[in-house]
């Protein structure tokens, strides 16, 4: 499918394949537009957010062939051809192990940063299926939370480990 | 079956007497949708029910995280006995049907418990009417039980849907009988929040998240020097970059670039070059401000609370200066709103706090009147007061007549925190008198600052700013007591930043006591609690503007976050805590901090917080808000400082204005007092007493008292 906005000048636009969430896009935008807007303006794919537009905040964060990536500060020219995986993406049948956890632990109060808190985390888990208490602030500390629902998220990584460990769905 | 014997009056499309009336808020009629057939059962505004047995609650305050799509809905639930499970929530946009819509003071609880209750109650008399003329028999012999009512005798049971019809033929009952907290099933239970899965899913819509055919996006360039103009501007790059279709001053002191994607407005924003005149305060710095400060502070301000003598009192007297800078909201959704404008209507998506001002400003500022201006209202990334401004849903509706075309405006962060309005800086000047056993008998507060309000031409009587009565009480029954404010003027934007003056009243004050402790050689908690009680050796009631406060409430809260921290029991060496209370938005509030030093950095490791906000609507709100308002405030007293150099503000990210991470976010246990009282503020209480508990647990440490925020500046 092709999905290009009407766009008067077209001297810099180029043409990309994006792999997002399991299907192929292709789509025509300036080679240093940030993954971010492709993904919210081009794609529909508004899940993802945008906080700061400099890799602070981590609300933009996505996985580009299973890593965590800020999408605000990655340019489409560098995610082209890869695997890239959203936030509306993650949890292939239902919901991801993770968002079921978000849920029971009752994690958001505005939510804004929640998509991006969530895809850091699930790229944690992929790596480390038992974070200890360390490793989640190491690898959560990059994720901005205004509501300051750290130690939510903090005991929602939990749970998720602990449904993977008791062999739940991932 | 008296109240039967007015049946045949013409039932009304449209409620107004009673409920309205009772509720205090309601005007005006309400015609739900224009499609509405008389089937509908809509007694009041704020609730539909169908013959399908769906009902639906209208929230008429905005979601910003604080969950009041959850819990308004909850208390109608109750009143109207209704089963949770059938209920769907619409958010009002701006209307003229619910009063002042304004989500903040943290008030959307307390000012709608009322007119909530009254709404669902009304309705579940008339559907139990409605169920005793169908089955003509007495109406003491139904009851309203879980979205049906039921006829105990014959077993019989017509839910809410199928009584809906008759129900709405049926005149609105004018005494209406509330129910007792203790038969409450809705309210005080742990209900998950409505809004959860859309926020875990990446489905819900933020107002960033809106779209609409034929939209297109436009960044701002503003000036970036307090109070300067645009003069010109040459957009000649800027009509390089792809998708760029307009560039024009829409304002004295802004200039749009439109275009087709995000990317391309911010792009066209970049090269966008210019030509600005500085204005009057290009050599404005932070200096000069808290200089202002200072030199307001010589003269005598308007009394906010008096009682006895303080001028008289004899004995030890200690006096003590503090003083805050000006911080910024930094919500995690930078500013935006959608606007569509036609030439005869503007319609709006707007993150708000305040759609009714969105709606009345837009209209002024495109030339329509207010009731050609619809505003709908998103879910908000957050809000704490930058949404209580409406700047962003101007500019968007200047810029959608401008194009003629849908726009949605998007500011980035850096324009977030350079053209915010900010906390007030402030400066305090305490003095206390200490009897010859160390307790204080008088104290005076002088609260130097600008008026938010003021500064917004509202000023409020005497030059008080109208926040004041909420945020500044002084709960403590004292002999003499002097509480002043002295308006001090600023060319800095200013703004209502959760908890507003709250949080440097309460920080002045409660760092005070705790230095009146040391000096008295006393347990701080011990002091505080006599204090509560000093005088008449017995709790009291103290009346600040129209909040009676009692000192029983305020020696409750301690106590309980005092035994709960453990208080009384020695810490783990290396470890040290404080404490402090203060009451604001009618709610009581107390907080343990309990820290160790790390290279003269204070390391947060828990916090016991205890608050009597009467009525509990929903306990794991008020656990998400509570912890939420401590780690707010955390950031603030750590780290947030907004600096003004050259007429402009210096910080631009989360790199120079940086909020709480993970990994110095501490522990919270919270703890309710269990209360029948009618609800009180939850949003915002939890953030004055974090500071001052910070640093007289940092005095516990190191002995060094810290009489300015930010600590680590």
């Amino acid at each position: 499918m092709v999905v290009q906005a009407s766009i008067p000048f077209l001297k810099h636009m180029a043409d990309f394949t994006l792999r997002v969430n399991g299907s192929e896009k292709k789509v025509s935008v300036p080679p240093e537009t940030p993954l971010l807007w492709v993904l919210r303006d081009t794609l529909e794919l508004t899940g993802t957010k945008f906080g700061c537009g400099a890799g602070l905040c981590g609300a933009c964060t996505v996985h580009v062939e299973g890593s965590a990536i800020r999408s605000c500060s990655t340019p489409v020219s560098q995610a082209a051809g890869k695997n890239i995986t959203t936030i509306e993406g993650l949890g292939a049948n239902g919901l991801h192990v993770l968002q079921q956890a978000w849920i029971a632990e009752e994690v958001p109060q505005c939510g804004y940063c929640q998509t991006g808190q969530i895809m850091t985390a699930a790229a944690l888990l992929t790596k480390t299926p038992n974070p200890s208490d360390e490793q989640i602030t190491q690898a959560m500390n990059g994720n901005l939370c205004r509501c300051g629902t750290y130690e939510r998220i903090r005991k929602a990584i939990h749970r998720a480990a602990g449904v993977v460990a008791a062999g739940g769905a991932r | 079956m008296s109240p039967l014997n007015v049946l045949g009056l013409t039932r009304r499309e449209f409620v107004a007497a009673g409920v309205a009336a009772g509720a205090g808020l309601v005007v005006g009629f309400y015609l739900p949708h224009g499609n509405t057939s008389k089937k509908v059962f809509s007694p009041n505004a704020y609730l539909r029910i169908t013959p399908d047995n769906k009902i639906t609650i209208v929230v008429a305050r905005s979601e910003m995280g604080q969950g009041v799509r959850t819990a308004l809905p909850m208390i109608l639930a109750e009143e109207l006995e209704a089963d949770w499970k059938q209920i769907e929530i619409e958010q009002a946009g701006a209307s003229t049907l619910y009063g002042d819509q304004t989500t903040g003071g943290s008030a959307s609880v307390r000012t709608t418990w009322d007119p909530m209750r009254r709404a669902g109650a009304a309705a579940r008399e008339m559907l139990i009417s409605a169920a005793a003329l169908t089955w003509s028999v007495p109406r003491s012999s139904c009851a309203a039980q879980e979205g049906s009512i039921l006829h105990g005798a014959s077993k019989r049971r017509l839910s809410y849907g199928e009584l809906s019809t008759k129900a709405s033929a049926l005149p609105i009952p004018t005494d209406i009988p509330l129910k007792q907290s203790k038969d409450y099933k809705i309210v005080g239970q742990r209900l998950a929040r409505v809004d959860t899965p859309g926020k875990v899913k990446g489905e819900a819509v933020f107002g960033i998240d809106f779209r609409m055919p034929g939209m297109k996006y436009a960044v701002l360039s503003r000036c970036p020097t307090i109070g300067g103009k645009a003069l010109s501007f040459d957009d000649k790059e800027s009509k390089k970059i792809a998708g760029v279709g307009y560039v024009g001053k829409i304002s004295d002191a802004a200039v749009a670039v439109v275009a087709d994607s995000v990317w391309g407005a911010m792009e066209g924003r970049r090269v966008l070059n210019v030509n600005w005149d500085d204005g009057p305060n290009k050599d404005l710095n932070t200096a000069a401000v808290m200089e202002a400060l200072k030199q307001a502070a010589a003269k005598k301000g308007a009394s906010l609370y008096s009682v006895g003598d303080v001028a008289k009192a004899t004995g030890r007297r200690i006096s003590a200066e503090y003083q805050l800078p000006f911080m910024a909201h930094a919500p995690m959704e930078p500013g935006n709103c959608t606007a569509s404008y036609s030439g005869t209507a503007c319609e709006l998506w707007a993150p708000t706090q305040v759609p009714q001002d969105c709606r009345d400003s837009v209209a002024q500022a495109v030339g329509l009147d207010p009731d050609q201006v619809k505003v709908n209202v998103t879910l908000m990334g957050g809000g704490f007061g930058r949404r209580l401004e409406h700047d962003y849903a101007v500019e968007a509706a200047l810029v959608s007549k401008a194009v003629q075309s849908p726009v949605k405006v998007i500011w980035t962060r850096e324009d977030d925190m350079r053209f915010s309005t900010y906390r007030p800086a402030s400066l305090h000047q305490l003095s206390a008198v200490l009897d010859g056993a160390g307790w204080p008998v008088a104290f005076t507060h002088r609260i130097i600052a600008p008026s938010i309000s003021g500064q917004k031409g509202q000023p409020g009587p005497n030059g008080v700013d109208p926040d004041l009565p909420d945020e500044a009480a002084f709960v403590y029954g004292l002999p003499n007591v002097s509480l002043e404010y002295v308006l001090a003027e600023t060319a800095v934007p200013l703004g209502w930043m959760r908890s507003v003056y709250a949080l440097q009243v309460g920080f002045a004050s409660e760092s005070f006591i705790d230095e009146l402790a040391a000096v008295a050689g006393k347990d701080p908690l011990e002091y505080r609690l006599h204090m509560l009680s000093q005088n008449s050796n017995k709790d009291q009631d103290i009346s600040y503007f129209a909040t009676t406060w009692h000192t029983a409430r305020m020696r409750g809260v301690l106590q309980l976050a005092a035994d709960k921290a453990g208080w009384k029991n020695a810490l783990p060496a290396g470890r040290f805590r404080g404490i402090a209370c203060f009451g604001c938005f009618s709610s009581y509030m107390a907080e343990v901090v309990e820290i160790s030093m790390e290279n003269d950095v204070p390391r947060v490791h828990r916090v016991i917080a205890a608050v009597d906000c009467g009525q509990v609507v929903n306990p794991s709100i008020v656990e998400q808000q509570i912890p939420g308002g401590i780690v707010y405030a955390l950031s603030n007293a750590l780290r947030a400082k907004i600096t003004i150099e050259k007429g402009r503000v210096v910080q631009g990210n989360f790199d120079d204005y940086a909020p709480l991470r993970m990994d110095e976010a501490p522990v919270v246990e919270v703890y309710a007092v269990p209360s029948a009282e009618a609800p009180t503020g939850i949003g915002e209480p939890s953030v004055p007493p974090l500071a001052p508990a910070l640093c007289n647990a940092i005095y516990a440490a190191t002995r060094k008292r810290i009489r300015a925020l930010p600590i680590l500046s």
